[in-house]
């Protein structure tokens, strides 16, 4: 797979395509599955796990879905590849940095990944742009069933698939919704948002998952519970509340720029201005500045900027991207200088704010 | 999941980190996470109680079964207590009744309601021969028989296709 050309487009979860693009990023579903017969990927031998992952590529490769995958082993790749594919939300953090034989099959249209030997012996993920929960449901619970013709699942009558950690068993699903809530992070309601979530069992995370921090105003809810829920009340759950979020940063933004349009307007045109003048970024300052520029394309409060060009750049200029689209391995600092010449080069063909 | 101070409905998630080794993860209901904050020094020695008497079953149920060691991957109760990792498959029925008041802790349930596997019914005999000849692969291997381990191979891949 040739990760340069990959590094060139935005991938699927950052398209900013779909329904609800402008706050939800993207829909995301991943199913934990195990191998009936071999012991856990914690507690298995480098020879089980070569043995599991033969087995799985096998499999994976000769199935009949209406996507072809190719299988990446990790341990051919190196520490960029590796962080080129975190970054691009193909696999976990958690994958990049175990060891021993493992890898990921990716599917040809980059919305589905299939990680081996990660946690589970299986972890299949199925990505869309926007809103679409239902539509990526029923594409992994299909790829499950295909899968399942060819390999034997580890399934317990009374409690579901079996996983290694038991915050998984039953359905092993979790479902996740990737928001960007700048006006509720920005006036404080946030917290509000998440203590009603938490009373429905839904949980929040960052944008790179379990632990990962809160960056760009970027913001993941996704189900807790696993057991004793079907797959369909569960999604129904993250369904109904998700709208009820959406317009609660609606109204947060409209409320902004009605009583402090002017300091927002100031804010978006400073964020703008940074980005396509400074001599040097970090990557924490670039996700939070072209946060307030993609709020500002959606708020129209920027003109000329084209929203596609935006959600590229959040992810090309993260470390891994952005050493892959420059050709070379760049240190902290080197990063820093690379990242502003890209961004000013980007922006600056591309935009003006409006007087 | 429920309080570890009462028994309503966890809705506050606290990461209590003691030392750097050390991370504390506390789940309250509201009432009880306000008290729990207020009075930080005094309430962080009660929660130690509570959360050994919040998981008095699972000490109970440990005392009993610590002797018990998964026959397939070597793992005693223990050993999940300290990872929060399961060994194999087979766990979930070996630490069947020990699992139980930590899955309704993290669920509030303890019974899937959810999808289950096309051929589950068909597969089930064919599951436990596999998982059998699995086991006796690792056997022969171990003792170097590589004819023997070929053969059991040949009968897994025929098992597992049908």
């Amino acid at each position: 797979m040739n990760f340069d050309l990959l590094s060139k487009s935005s991938g699927e979860w950052l398209k900013g395509s779909g329904v609800e693009s402008d706050i939800v990023i993207s829909s995301r579903i991943r199913l934990a599955r195990n191998l009936a017969g071999f012991p856990f990927p914690n507690r298995a031998s480098n020879f089980q796990k070569a043995e599991i992952e033969t087995l799985l590529k096998d499999r994976i490769q000769t199935l009949e879905f209406e996507q072809k995958f190719e299988y990446v082993s990790l341990t051919a790749l190196n520490t960029l590849d590796r962080q080129f594919l975190v970054e691009r939300q193909l696999i976990s953090r958690e994958l990049a940095a175990n060891e021993g034989p493992r890898g990921v099959a990716l599917g040809n249209l980059e919305s589905l990944s299939l990680m081996v030997n990660e946690e589970d012996h299986l972890r299949l993920q199925v990505m869309r742009s926007g809103f679409s929960l239902e539509s990526a449901w029923e594409t992994i619970n299909k790829l499950d069933d295909f899968l399942e013709k060819k390999v034997s699942y580890a399934f317990h009558e009374e409690f579901g698939y079996l996983t290694a950690c038991p915050t998984n068993v039953g359905t092993g699903m979790r479902a996740s919704v990737m928001l960007h809530l700048p006006a509720l992070d920005f006036t404080k309601q946030i917290d509000k948002v998440f203590r009603a979530l938490q009373r429905i069992n839904l949980t929040h995370r960052g944008l790179y998952g379990e632990g990962s921090r809160f960056s760009g105003h970027f913001f993941q809810i996704s189900n807790q519970v696993t057991l004793g829920k079907s797959e369909n009340t569960i999604l129904n759950e993250i369904y109904s509340v998700i709208p009820q979020i959406i317009d609660y940063e609606r109204q947060a933004r409209n409320a902004w720029k009605k009583d402090n349009g002017q300091i927002l307007q100031d804010r978006i045109s400073r964020a703008f201005g940074t980005l396509s003048s400074a001599t040097m970024m970090t990557s924490d300052e670039t996700m939070e500045l072209l946060s307030y520029v993609r709020l500002g394309i959606h708020m129209k409060m920027i003109e000329d900027v084209d929203i596609n060009t935006v959600n590229e750049l959040f992810i090309q200029t993260q470390p891994a991207h952005l050493q892959k689209l420059m050709g070379s391995t760049l240190d902290g600092e080197e990063r820093n200088t690379a990242r502003a010449k890209f961004l000013r080069s980007k922006l600056r063909s591309s935009g003006s704010t409006p007087n | 999941m429920k309080c570890h101070k009462c028994s309503k409905v966890a809705t506050m998630h606290i990461t209590e980190i003691v030392s750097k080794d050390n991370v504390q993860e506390c789940h309250f209901c509201e009432e009880c996470a306000q008290k729990y904050l207020q009075e930080e020094s005094f309430d962080k020695e009660v929660l130690e109680v509570n959360l050994e008497l919040s998981s008095a079953k699972i000490t109970e149920n440990l005392a009993s079964s610590t002797a018990v060691v998964c026959e397939s991957c070597a793992m005693q109760f223990t050993d999940f207590r300290n990872s929060g990792r399961l060994g194999c498959p087979h766990d979930y029925t070996v630490f069947h009744d020990e699992l139980l008041p930590y899955l309704e802790n993290i669920h509030g349930e303890t019974k899937h309601c959810g999808k289950f596997p096309t051929r589950y019914g068909a597969n089930k005999d064919i599951q436990k021969e596999i998982d059998l000849l699995r086991k006796q692969l690792q056997v022969v291997i171990e003792k170097e028989k590589y004819e023997e381990a070929a053969s059991i191979r040949d009968k897994i891949r025929f098992l597992d296709n049908q």
